[in-house]
């Protein structure tokens, strides 16, 4: 565990210095991009010198790590704030759509897969399987725009931008989420829209990795259903609900758990389209128009901040995944 | 009436350009109280018979082609599911050849063991306490060291025989009145390998535990059995008592196994049989050992011969021997 | 068993045992025929399409802005550029890129993987692991993402940005393998006999690799596309006149819903092209399953 710890700060760190490195080398100068063509010389070369951008590269990012590591980010050439307020006020939001799409995800990817192992080969599991080839290759953007086509214009029935309709007022912020927020504050009325709004984008996200969970689980419980272990516990006269629902479930899930992690960091990265489509103030739509205004400073740090997300989900999937399969966990103690 | 009688079956397996017809006519029976051995060399469908035995043969691609397999006078593959469920839980109970395999890897041997106790037990709805007790004391049966703590391992901790002796804890658990052990030792480590089976052996004796031995050991089959079959690709070739068997096998099959054999005495080397077992999408016509047969006729290549006698319980399936 | 065939005879029985084994699942057929379809279509595109020429920057506005008829299959855009054709085009775009970027990628990642993998334990290993490490700890979208806002949006940068950040999975997936075999008794033997390296690694190592190498270059093929749809639909890949999908479905976007086919419908041209290469590589997949009695 320590191991992985040390391992995911060296890798954190190298992705820094990549990023870093790889955003440095771009042609034109932040200092005058940011204060416009008009600005006069003087005042672009001291702030120029405020940047550090005269330095070379490798003390620009002695300067960036000392204050990234006290959770300065330096300031955006974009919003003209401090990257690490921009990075407060835009996260929650991101985190929130992201852990609805994972519940729906998980969620029913695995019923799904369960359904179609369990009617394998008749019309339900054609059913899903049909689906799951769609969901599996259509991209997250299509999808949204689909929705927005269709429930947001031609039904009308759901709401088409942001999180929360503008004339409601935002609760009082506890964690960030509009929707647990309302609820504390018990306002129903907030929640109902809050959730409205997280419906499409949250879909669009959740039904591509939702197939592929469909699809992994039931072709694991297909094949664990081969195993000699299951035949014994058949033999044994052990009920066929309980075999299904404990002897089965238990291993067949372990796959599709381990790509549980994968599928959420590949969310991560369709979160930028979605996000933009359905104008959802998050981390993405931030990272994406910082990326297209060249902002140096925010990208790192989106980017940083991504790969942080997607290592902790790594070490939970991996926590889990590992209490689930003692193979995993003891195989490892073993070889020692 | 018989504990067990296979008549006649027939089994065939949907695959690749074909239908393998593995099982063509296999007869055996059964008394109670009996210890017999089922012998033939890998791939001739001992694990098929077994499997069909108990209905837990992969339906597709697997298919019952004809045949019934009676178990105190009541056919088998009629049966509806629950009298299945009754004939699983304390009827026949089965040991499986690799014990990895049989053990599900996520569930401590406890929780499995003691499942198979609960599900099988004549009696409705055993106490925790009484389950445990039970299960403890099985894994002491086989000889098992400190069972409190096995029953908290998970199958990945044990090794190869820990595993299958647990194996046989559980077949035997269930108090059934029949046990099928599949090739029980033979994938275990050579050194386990006589201590497993001595378990076995001793445990079915103690019990009386009606036991068929499947297994291509001739070896295992003169120590624990009383009687025996030889099969072939799919059809029992010869039966007798197993003293009878080894000392005068009449069937050229059986002849070939026992010159395979080394022996102690040094007597020759050990020779081998020519030839391969068939291909089961298109088996030979008539008698399918008549490729490799050292005594072959015209007649054998054409029909399949059917039992003839050759003494008390003594039967062979060869045309050398009508009458 | 013994096989006394000759060696074409043999040859010619796997094939066919091949073919069985991908055409069992009706879907690979499904799949490697929309894909010969899309394949054919891109090749011979400027003859099937039926308005060319509106490929490129075209403008016939009394004919803009038409939804679907006989006349244009599709609609036209904007700017009276009939769509069918331009998705026509659209496939040789994304079938290029597809196999720039594999062609580039694929290689790189597995030799490099065959490297570390063999070499487990040692400074190389390590070196080329942690590399990896550090280009797969943030999803492929969002790195490229970010390589293309930098660099001059193109389609070429778009490409060359792909290609970068694409090459450490091959890798991953090599080296796996690579480095399970590197024991074995036949690796081993090589060693011994004095075989140099690099017959070790392309000879006795890298066969073994074949069946999830194919897999995978199919089944990414579909990636690859997918993501430059994704870049171009943020105007970071390819740039307009250009009939890319991605930005098709980009521009279409602005003016949904009235005139909802000029996203729809590429939209649609992506999932088909991604679709057939999913399903090309599942059929891939089954083929090179090992076969149990």
């Amino acid at each position: 565990m320590l191991r992985r710890l040390a391992h995911s700060i060296f890798v954190l760190l190298g992705l820094s210095v990549l990023v870093f490195f790889i955003a440095r080398v771009m042609p034109g100068d932040p200092a005058r991009m940011s204060l416009g063509p008009r600005a006069p010389e003087t005042v672009v070369q001291k702030f120029r010198e405020e940047l550090h951008l005269d330095k070379p590269i490798y003390v620009q990012y002695y300067y960036w790590l000392k204050g990234a590591l006290q959770g300065d980010f330096g300031m955006s050439l974009f919003t003209k704030r401090d990257v690490a307020d921009d990075i407060r006020e835009f996260f929650p939001a991101t985190l929130e759509l992201i852990v609805f799409t994972g519940i729906i995800m998980s969620v029913f990817g695995i019923l799904l897969g369960v359904a179609s192992a369990r009617y394998a080969n008749r019309w339900p599991d054609n059913v899903v399987r049909v689906f799951s080839y769609l969901g599996i290759c259509t991209p997250a953007y299509v999808f949204g725009i689909l929705f927005l086509l269709l429930f947001g214009y031609i039904l009308n029935i759901l709401p088409t931008i942001g999180r929360i309709s503008p004339i409601l007022n935002y609760p009082r912020l506890v964690t960030g989420f509009l929707t647990i927020d309302s609820l504390l504050a018990g306002d129903f009325r907030v929640f109902w829209d809050a959730l409205k709004h997280l419906i499409m984008p949250g879909l669009a996200l959740a039904l591509g990795p939702m197939a592929q969970e469909a699809r992994i689980t039931r072709s694991s419980m297909t094949e664990n259903l081969q195993r000699d272990f299951i035949a014994l516990e058949r033999s044994q006269a052990i009920p066929e609900r309980r075999i299904m629902s404990r002897y089965l479930m238990r291993i067949s899930i372990i796959p599709t758990v381990s790509v549980l992690g994968l599928d959420f960091a590949s969310q991560l990265g369709w979160a930028f389209l979605v996000e933009l489509i359905f104008n959802w103030p998050g981390l993405s739509r931030y990272g994406i128009n910082v990326m297209l205004h060249k902002d140096l400073n925010a990208i790192v740090a989106v980017i940083m901040i991504i790969g942080l997300m997607f290592l902790v989900v790594n070490i939970i999937v991996d926590v889990i995944v590992g209490g689930l399969d003692p193979r995993i966990r003891l195989g490892a103690e073993r070889s020692k | 009436m018989r504990l067990l009688d296979i008549q006649n079956l027939h089994v065939n397996f949907d695959v690749y350009g074909g239908t393998l017809k593995v099982l063509n006519g296999v007869n055996l029976y059964m008394e109670e109280g009996e210890k017999v051995g089922l012998v033939g060399e890998t791939g001739c469908g001992k694990t098929t018979t077994a499997k069909s035995i108990l209905r837990i043969l992969p339906m597709p691609p697997a298919k019952i082609g004809g045949g019934e397999i009676f178990f105190e006078a009541e056919d088998i593959l009629k049966m509806g599911l629950r009298k299945l469920r009754a004939l699983h839980s304390h009827g026949i109970s089965m040991i499986f050849q690799d014990p990895t395999a049989s053990l599900n890897p996520v569930f401590t041997i406890g929780y499995q063991l003691m499942d198979t106790i609960r599900y099988s037990s004549v009696e409705e709805a055993l106490s925790r306490r009484e389950i445990k007790r039970r299960a403890v004391s099985a894994l002491q049966d086989v000889a098992l060291p400190d069972p409190e703590r096995i029953i908290e391992n998970f199958p990945i901790q044990l090794s190869g025989g820990m595993k299958q002796r647990i194996c046989i804890a559980m077949a035997l658990a269930s108090r059934s009145r029949l046990l099928i052990a599949d090739e029980p030792t033979t994938s275990l480590d050579v050194t386990i390998q006589a201590q497993v089976l001595k378990l076995l052996g001793q445990l079915v004796r103690e019990k009386d535990t009606s036991t068929i031995f499947i297994t291509h050991s001739l070896g295992v089959v003169r120590e624990w059995t009383e009687r025996v079959y030889v099969m072939y690709a799919g059809g029992m070739v010869e039966t007798a008592k197993t003293a009878e068997l080894f000392r005068s096998p009449i069937h050229p099959y059986t002849q070939g196994l026992m010159k395979a054999v080394p022996k102690l005495t040094g007597e020759g080397i050990a020779l081998g049989i020519s030839g391969r077992i068939p291909d089961y999408r298109n088996p030979p016509p008539g008698c399918r050992f008549h490729p490799r047969c050292p005594h072959v006729m015209d007649i054998c290549r054409k029909e399949q011969p059917p039992y003839f006698n050759a003494g008390d319980t003594h039967q062979v399936a060869c045309f050398l021997y009508r009458e | 068993m013994g096989d006394t065939r000759t060696g074409f005879a043999r040859r010619w029985d796997k094939i066919k045992r091949s073919w069985y084994k991908f055409s069992k699942n009706p879907l690979s057929i499904i799949g490697a025929t929309l894909l010969l379809i899309i394949v054919l279509i891109a090749i011979f595109a400027p003859f099937v399409a039926p308005y060319p020429e509106h490929a490129g920057s075209f403008v016939d506005f009394p004919e803009a802005s038409k939804p679907p008829s006989w006349k244009h299959l599709c609609g036209t855009d904007v700017f009276g550029r009939d769509i069918l054709s331009r998705i026509f085009f659209g496939f040789r775009f994304s079938l290029a890129m597809g196999i720039v970027v594999i062609s580039l990628t694929a290689p790189l990642g597995v030799t490099l993987g065959l490297t570390a993998g063999y070499s487990k334990g040692t400074w190389v290993d390590t070196l080329i692991m942690r590399i990896t490490d550090i280009f797969v700890a943030v999803p492929p979208l969002v790195l490229a993402l970010a390589v293309c806002s930098i660099l001059k949006p193109s389609v070429f940068n778009a490409m060359m940005a792909i290609s970068l950040l694409w090459w450490p999975w091959y890798c991953r997936l090599v080296y796996g393998i690579a480095s399970s075999i590197k024991n074995e008794f036949y690796v081993q033997a090589a060693e011994v006999t004095g075989s140099s390296k690099l017959h070790i690694l392309f000879r006795e190592i890298f066969p073994n690799c074949y069946g999830p190498i194919f897999t995978k270059l199919s089944l990414d093929m579909g990636w690859v596309i997918l993501i430059g749809s994704a870049l171009s639909f943020v105007g970071l890949g390819a740039q307009p006149p250009t009939p890319d999908l991605g930005t098709m479905v980009a521009d279409g976007g602005k003016y949904m819903p009235d005139q909802w086919w000029i996203a729809v419908f590429p939209a649609f041209a992506i999932m088909f092209i991604v679709l057939g290469f999913n399903l090309l590589g599942d059929g891939i997949r089954d083929m090179l399953e090992v076969e149990e009695v």
